[in-house]
């Protein structure tokens, strides 16, 4: 094979760079004019002066943000609730998945495949509406159903000891098909010569799930689990946001990095706060994405994503 | 196999169906609870709240929307339009960027592979994109706030692309069609594009959806209801009732007939406008959907 020189290259190749231009443009503004723009947390932005001219004030933003209590609620919050989805999104989706692959017609499998997936398609503002059918004070099916048993009703939109339970919930509900169908995926991927010998040895169906579905599926489990760590710092901000109706005596167990950082920017103009809340999560995000890959790349480099 | 089941495989059976059916159950309730609520009688719903199965059906929110709601046809309107255009435009210039990177030979592969893949480790955050967005590009109140800022492109569906592009598409078919003669963009579009299919319907999908679906951006850029889409009038009534009566929805129906406008009733038969196309459209896209969530499980 002959050599080509680099400008050869260039010249032959040139409209693999123009292919590349628009998407790399997209990018660069997309995500990289905010990556530069993160500076502003170290500023008192004053948008009478500009965005430039207005004063450096260092780590003050920060200090105030911790001062006030606020880092801590929406910090403790956005962590304990990722913990307890991990745990119980693995655990259902796993759970649904097995059943999913053990169904013996192939119309029963399609069927409860595409019903448990459609809470994934609707968007969080219908989900709103749904929630409100269910919770409302007056008119929520729930209450209704709780004066029929002669319970008290229950006021769901003030009452923040609930709502772990509901956004847990709710989070399930929305997200289930869709890992459902990622563990189904790779069950499928199972020798299936595994499950037959298996069963001439005498081997029940949870025998057969506890000894070779379960640990085959345990490096797409970890990689899965490592990933959402990776995710710690951030939360749905459809589910913390719609889901309580923007309720605020719910604040104290529905505050997340990410409602706190738009309710800051946009219905108190607090820049300050705000861009600080997320300078905060994109640093300690990035760290833990390192780490949680760091830690693949020592267990099995094969699913370490770089 | 056999098609005789053992005792404990029946057992077996029998539990997952129950689990399952409970499931399933889960899933299409609160969607029927939506529907239910949109027929039901008006008075009905404001005494004795929702129901499963409404006591009397009523279809007057359907026709209020239908024949008197110019808000709700213009934003519908909208949605189709950042979706149709949105994903055509996320169609372009996720595969023009895939396709290079897929390429072995391609010279900047590595730096240009870095650079979409590191977008997906680390973001600025929304208070800079949101400056951005509105001190520089200017596109609050603008229907471009809806299209461009996130949704447009990420780096997983790049990495997604290029994956496809470089195990379903021989070396030998590009270096053929070089060697009678084909320039780049040539192959691209007769030999690259036409073997893509089924990742073009995958990613358009998901791209699709999430414009459909998409309340965020309206929420940060859009202060004119006339430019709101379908989630963000949604949106607006649910936090603020007093919206619906004081729309054009209100003001067509006459200042007598103010009483008799089915407000609560009307939110629901929204919502169900609203997700009607995706549960018509759904089942037809389901094998694309499937194969999209199994493939990016792969490698995310």
């Amino acid at each position: 094979m002959e050599k080509r020189s680099k400008s050869g290259t260039l010249k032959r190749q040139w409209p693999l760079y123009v292919m590349v231009l628009p998407g790399l443009l997209y990018l660069f503004i997309n995500n990289y004019g905010p990556m530069a723009g993160m500076f502003i947390a170290f500023k008192r932005i004053d948008y009478s002066k500009g965005l430039w001219a207005s004063p450096w004030v260092g780590f003050e933003n920060f200090k105030y943000l911790f001062k006030t209590g606020a880092a801590l609620e929406m910090t403790r919050n956005t962590i304990l609730y990722n913990l307890v989805f991990i745990v119980l999104g693995e655990v259902t989706g796993i759970a649904a998945g097995i059943m999913l692959s053990e169904l013996r017609r192939k119309w029963e499998t399609k069927f409860f495949q595409t019903v448990i997936l459609l809470p994934y398609l609707l968007s969080w503002v219908i989900c709103a509406y749904i929630g409100y059918a269910f919770l409302s004070r007056e008119t929520g099916l729930i209450n209704g159903l709780l004066n029929s048993l002669g319970i008290n009703e229950v006021d769901w939109y003030n009452d923040p000891g609930k709502w772990p339970f509901i956004l847990t919930f709710v989070n399930i509900w929305k997200g289930l098909g869709y890992s459902a169908i990622v563990y189904m995926s790779s069950i499928i991927g199972i020798d299936h010569s595994l499950y037959e010998s298996a069963m001439i040895d005498g081997a029940t169906k949870w025998k057969q799930i506890r000894y070779i579905t379960l640990p085959l599926l345990k490096p797409t489990v970890i990689m899965l689990i490592i990933m959402s760590i990776g995710r710690m710092f951030y939360s749905d901000f459809g589910l913390f946001y719609q889901i309580p109706m923007n309720s605020g005596t719910l604040y104290s167990t529905t505050q997340t990095i990410d409602t706190y950082v738009y309710r800051a920017l946009m219905t108190r103009n607090d820049i300050a706060m705000s861009s600080a809340a997320g300078f905060y999560q994109s640093i300690v995000g990035f760290i833990l994405v390192l780490t949680a890959n760091y830690i693949v790349r020592k267990s099995s480099p094969e699913n370490a994503m770089f | 196999m056999s098609n005789v089941l053992g005792r404990g495989e029946k057992i077996f059976q029998v539990i997952i169906h129950i689990i399952l059916i409970f499931m399933a159950a889960c899933a299409i309730i609160p969607v029927w609870v939506l529907v239910a609520g949109s027929i039901t009688n008006e008075q009905e719903l404001i005494l004795s709240g929702y129901s499963f199965i409404p006591g009397s059906i009523s279809w007057d929110a359907y026709k209020y929307l239908f024949f008197k709601a110019a808000d709700i046809v213009r934003s519908y309107g909208i949605t189709v339009f950042i979706t149709v255009v949105g994903t055509a435009l996320s169609l372009v210039i996720t595969p023009l960027l895939a396709y290079p990177l897929s390429r072995k030979d391609f010279k900047a592969r590595n730096v240009i592979s870095f650079i979409v893949f590191f977008t997906m480790l680390f973001n600025g955050g929304i208070v800079p994109s949101y400056i951005m967005w509105t001190q520089i590009f200017h596109i609050k109140n603008t229907v471009w706030a809806l299209i461009f800022p996130g949704l447009l492109m990420n780096g997983f569906n790049v990495i997604l692309m290029k994956n496809y592009f470089s195990q379903n598409i021989p070396v030998e078919l590009i270096e053929a069609a070089k060697v009678d003669g084909a320039g780049e963009f040539l192959i691209f579009g007769k030999v690259i594009l036409p073997l893509s299919l089924p990742i073009m319907a995958t990613v358009g999908l998901f791209v699709g959806i999430g414009y459909w679906n998409d309340w965020t951006n309206g929420l940060y850029y859009v202060t004119q209801p006339q430019l709101y889409s379908l989630q963000n009038l949604l949106n607006r009534i649910l936090q603020d009732v007093q919206f619906l009566s004081s729309s054009t929805l209100a003001q067509a129906a006459g200042g007598a007939a103010m009483t008799q406008m089915p407000s609560v009733s009307i939110r629901m038969a929204i919502s169900v406008v609203g997700i009607l196309p995706i549960m018509v459209l759904y089942p037809f896209f389901q094998k694309y959907f499937v194969k999209g969530i199994a493939v990016g499980a792969v490698k995310g």
